[in-house]
């Protein structure tokens, strides 16, 4: 397996702002952690499924009830900065 | 007699008796926790007059003629554990300032059989660590030897319990963190099969890997806890509706005509001599009550590091997304744009170790790594799966070290991720294949530091490894 | 210039009809005030897990088996990573790997003939939050958020904005059939995005698409659509580029702008939701849902004209709405064989007038499908005449209510009795003395004018019919 880690890229990607040490840091260690996960490149995995969840389960549904919905007070009072009843934001420019 | 260092079954037993109330109980506890914390640093947060109406209320019902295992007693809770109106930072700077709206169902359940909630545990960063160091507030410390760390990431629930300021806590074990911290403080941590506890309301780390479990001071606290968490959940889709047993009723059956498995690939080289040494006497311990040993192996066990690196930061990559100042939790000062309210909310309110793992978790879900990591990964996951299911065919659980060293000093390991992470190495295949698992002090060092064994079980076969542990607790104090 | 082909790609996003959101007991009931319809869940709080929707899964399906999609046995969810704040968990519970329906179409009608227009598939997710946009700074309401939401993904059959107006006509006269959505556009029920691209004829590469969002209403595809076309046929007449990019319509200024995309926008490391376990539909639960089906409108249409002997022009514009073909074959079937073309005409003239005056659908009305039907037959068996019967039906419009209590309570009945008819055409005839010397003289037409004298006399509960020939036997007479 080859790899090209590149931390930047990455913190970019996980709305993480990294200052320069950070980087270099993260860039070293995760590498080496990036090398050692590679150990699993070493196995004929032909055939096998992957286990996608802790227990293997189908069909786990809710009925289409309404339920109380939470105190809107509670939930503003959480809220970093509130517009009257809505969270308030830097202003968006629209972008894809 | 210092009531706060009680079990839960020998306090529910006084409470019975009236030999004290559930208020002199939580006074009892809070004291202790007021005396002894400025030392361990267990809990995060504190609830004292939360916890003392709550008591007011327990010892009202029971003078109404309710009754119930877990009615009045105090339980810690780890901090990452939604307890409506409490905090739960999830030892995050994140989080700080965030008042829970809601119950986890755990607390939920908890709440309905009378526990009081006497505060929150001290963690590793949303559970990301091995020794609570990892904590963006405080360092617990080993009640042991207090220049130690307590293990993680449930350090403050072990520290809690073994250090007599809690009579029983919750953790949560992603990979090890409730069994690992129960080995170096020496109290019991058993980590239920994936599903049998519910989720809901615990913060999120990898959700195919995360439960909820007791930490007790006895096996026999642990059946107790267990038996009021276990069960189906209509608000976790991952809770299957496979009954519950009756988990007190099956520590009685002792270790004559079980079959104990020992995994060849555990017992070489990796783990310290002292351990070994402590695990072997445990294993002999058993086959002197009766239980026939059986040599097994688990062929992949090596891989499952890189396994549990590559899923469990997968999933906490986009779990910790919403951690992003938007609707609740820290938010930076005058961001200019969205993207800079996120990016540097993000910087300022997560720590280290957590950007660590969800950089590397957003890398191997990358335009282009899926199939090399994740997907490859899932597919090692089958084969760790499909080694144990071969194991359980010839034993009915499994004995082995919990971590491969007693607790370390505090400081002592932190400058190498890699070499942390390789410590899990006896306890994430648990994680991965779905296993309850439960750990069992079994001795000491020469130094004084507790050691535990662990004993693993088949998917809902938590009934087999509390038979043992308790079977084998009873041997080693009689 | 050279003749160029225009390829054309819908994805349409429909609200399913539930009465909660996907993943949590929140309401959709629309309209209420910012942030109260939300729980832990749909805010993407710590600790908070989703449950499937079952009505969910079981509408998307319904909508599959309408549209001739395969249905997956096994079905998988998948998480969309992104950070957005509409977006409360900054992913967005979607289905990427295995959908629940693939394949399947819908047939057009276009000048050149019918026109088939296949289906990729269609798949399950939730919506984004509102956000508002205010002077200098933006808004979240989390009500929307969590929506379950149908994605339709065609395949880019398309070639005009006809086209796919046409086909999203379809779509939704389809959805609204099966009752999986209300499709109301105002309420940002049905949300398109299109892709569309244009290459040189003979070219069989596709050229590069542009993704045009934020098209609300019919007449905005439509106009988007013909403002992106001429775009890039001018890119292209000019020798330049077309780039793939995501464009948003700006119905105000009339034209597409491109959207400012970051490089790794599009980087979503989709994985499987490890909290949603699959879904596996058994041949009998599919079969269960499919019985819930209703008709297709161009069966329907087919079997209306068989089976009560209409007019294809009259089957079509029944079936075009399913209330309205419901409350006929209701009406028809309480009627006596062989009416099934004057209850036709009276739907379509007395009925659907009265809708358009008042701008209500026939379910808002009053008026049932068995008081038509009794109003027919009244007619029919000559107990009130025509003018009696279209008061009436105002009448029953406006207040509901049965013709026959009417008739009988008000003596609205006519008069056929030809004793009491003849009085009447005596009295008409000894009046219009003038008219009958007309009538003599050949004036063939005062004979109508006394016919309406009569029905005057008899406050026009006379038969018309039965008048026309008393007044022509007495002329005769007469002469």
């Amino acid at each position: 397996m080859s790899h090209t880690l590149d931390v930047a890229y990455v913190a970019e990607l996980a709305r993480l702002e990294l200052s320069p040490d950070e980087k270099r840091t993260f860039q070293l260690q995760l590498e080496t952690i990036v090398n050692y996960v590679e150990k699993i490149g070493e196995l004929d995995l032909a055939g096998i499924e992957p286990t996608l969840h802790g227990q293997a389960l189908v069909n786990v549904f809710r009925e289409d009830v309404v339920v109380p919905s939470l105190d809107r007070e509670c939930v503003l009072a959480n809220a970093p900065e509130r517009n009257g009843f809505e969270f308030k934001l830097p202003k968006i420019v629209e972008d894809a | 007699m210092d009531i706060s260092t009680l079990t839960i079954c020998d306090a529910a037993a006084e409470l019975r008796k009236k030999t004290f109330s559930s208020v002199e109980l939580t006074q009892a506890v809070l004291d202790a926790i007021n005396k002894k914390d400025a030392d361990l640093n267990a809990y995060l947060s504190v609830d004292a007059e939360g916890a003392l109406l709550q008591a007011e209320a327990a010892d009202a019902a029971r003078s109404a003629g309710r009754d119930g295992d877990l009615l009045g007693i105090p339980v810690a809770v780890k901090d990452l554990i939604n307890v409506a109106g409490q905090p739960c930072t999830c030892a995050s700077k994140q989080l700080v300032g965030y008042v829970s709206p809601y119950d986890a169902t755990v607390s939920a359940k908890l709440r309905q059989a009378g526990v009081v909630f006497a505060g929150r545990t001290n963690m590793d960063e949303f559970a990301m660590g091995s020794s609570t160091e990892n904590s963006a507030f405080k360092v617990t410390r080993n009640p042991h030897d207090l220049t130690r760390v307590p293990g993680g990431s449930s350090g403050g629930s072990a520290a809690a319990v073994a250090g007599g300021e809690a009579i029983a806590a919750l953790g949560t074990d992603t990979g090890g963190s409730i069994r690992q911290p129960a080995s170096f403080c020496g109290c019991v941590g058993l980590k239920p099969s994936y599903g049998r506890v519910s989720r809901y309301g615990v913060t999120a780390f990898a959700s195919s890997l995360d439960q909820v479990g007791p930490m007790t001071k006895t096996v026999e606290d642990a059946a107790v806890l267990l038996q009021a968490l276990a069960g189906r959940d209509a608000h976790d889709g991952t809770t299957p509706d496979v009954p519950v047993p009756d988990y007190r009723a099956a520590l009685r059956g002792g270790l004559k005509g079980m079959k104990i498995g020992l995994p060849k690939e555990y017992y070489i080289g990796g783990a310290d001599h002292e351990v070994m040494a402590c695990v072997r006497k445990a294993v002999d311990a058993c086959a002197a009550a009766g239980a026939e040993i059986v040599e097994v192996s688990l062929p992949h066990t090596e891989y499952a590091i890189a396994v549990y690196y590559i899923v469990a930061t997968a999933e906490a990559s986009a779990n910790l997304a919403r951690f992003d100042g938007v609707r609740y939790g820290h938010r930076t000062a005058n961001p200019g744009s969205v993207f800079d309210l996120y990016a540097k909310s993000r910087a300022e309110g997560l720590g280290t170790e957590v950007k660590r793992r969800i950089i590397l978790g957003t890398y191997v879900l990358s335009s282009g790594y899926y199939d090399a990591y994740y997907g490859r990964a899932q597919k090692v996951r089958t084969l760790i799966r499909k080694d144990f299911a071969e194991a359980f065919k010839t034993c009915d659980a499994l004995l082995t070290p919990v971590a491969p060293t007693a607790a370390y000093r505090i400081g002592e390991a932190c400058d190498d991720p890699l070499k942390m992470y390789l410590g899990d190495i006896f306890t994430v295949p648990a994680n991965l294949a779905g296993l309850c698992g439960i750990s069992v002090p079994c001795g000491q060092t020469a130094a004084g530091l507790p050691v535990g064994m662990q004993l693993l079980g088949p998917a809902f076969g938590e009934g087999s490894i509390l038979r043992a542990a308790y079977a084998y607790e009873q041997g080693v104090r009689a | 210039m050279s003749k160029y082909l225009i390829t054309i790609g819908l994805e349409t996003h429909v609200q399913l009809k539930t009465n909660t959101k996907m993943f949590c007991g929140c309401s959709l009931k629309f309209g209420e005030e910012p942030n109260t319809n939300v729980c832990p869940v749909c805010l993407g709080y710590p600790g908070a897990l989703p449950v499937m929707n079952r009505e969910a899964v079981k509408l998307t399906v319904m909508s599959g088996l309408m549209l001739g999609c395969e249905i997956s046995r096994l079905s998988t969810f998948d998480r969309k990573n992104y950070f957005y704040p509409d977006m409360s968990k900054d992913y967005q519970i979607s289905q990427q790997a295995r959908p629940l329906c693939l394949g399947g179409g819908v047939t057009i009608q276009t000048p050149a003939g019918p026109k088939r227009v296949r289906i990729n598939h269609i798949h399950l997710e939730e919506d984004a939050a509102k956000i508002n946009h205010y002077a200098r700074f933006s808004g979240v309401d989390f009500n929307r958020c969590g929506t379950p939401l149908m994605e339709i993904v065609s395949e880019p059959d398309l070639s005009s904005p006809d086209e796919a107006l046409a086909y999203v006509q379809a779509l939704k006269q389809i959805l609204v059939y099966a009752g999986v959505s209300d499709c109301n556009l105002e309420e940002g029920n049905l949300r398109c995005d299109v892709n569309i691209s244009v290459r040189p004829e003979g070219q069989e590469q596709l050229g590069t698409r542009a993704e045009i969002k934020n098209m609300n209403t019919f007449k905005g595809i439509y106009a988007a659509l013909e403002y992106e076309i001429a775009r890039q046929l001018a890119t292209v007449a000019r020798g330049g580029v077309i780039v793939q990019e995501t464009r948003r319509w700006e119905p105000d200024l009339g034209e597409t702008q491109s959207m400012r995309s970051k490089e790794n926008a599009h980087d979503y490391r989709y994985f499987p939701e490890p909290d949603l376990v699959p879904v596996a539909l058994a041949s009998e639960q599919i079969a269960a849902w499919k019985a819930l089906l209703p008709e297709l409108p161009s069966a329907r249409r087919e079997r209306m004209v068989a089976e009560y002997g209409i007019p294809e022009y009259d089957a079509g514009v029944l079936a075009d709405a399913k209330e309205n073909a419901d409350f006929f074959e209701a009406a028809v079937r309480l009627c006596s064989p062989g009416l099934g073309k004057t209850v036709s005409n009276w739907f379509m003239t007395e009925v659907m007038r009265q809708l358009s005056v008042t701008g209500k659908t026939i379910s808002e009305c009053p008026l049932t499908p068995a008081a038509l039907a009794e109003l027919v037959e009244l007619v029919d068996k000559r107990v009130i005449n025509g003018p009696t019967a279209k008061e009436l039906s105002a009448e029953l419009f406006e207040n509901g209510g049965m013709p026959g209590v009417l008739v009988a309570k008000r003596g609205l009945g006519q008069v056929s009795d030809s004793g009491a008819l003849e009085g009447f055409v005596e009295q008409a005839i000894a009046a219009n003395a003038k008219s009958v010397e007309d009538y003599r003289a050949g004036k063939k037409a005062a004979a109508g004018f006394l016919v309406g004298q009569v029905m005057k006399l008899s406050k026009g509960k006379a038969d018309p019919q039965r008048v026309g020939i008393l007044v022509a036997e007495k002329l005769a007479r007469l002469a």
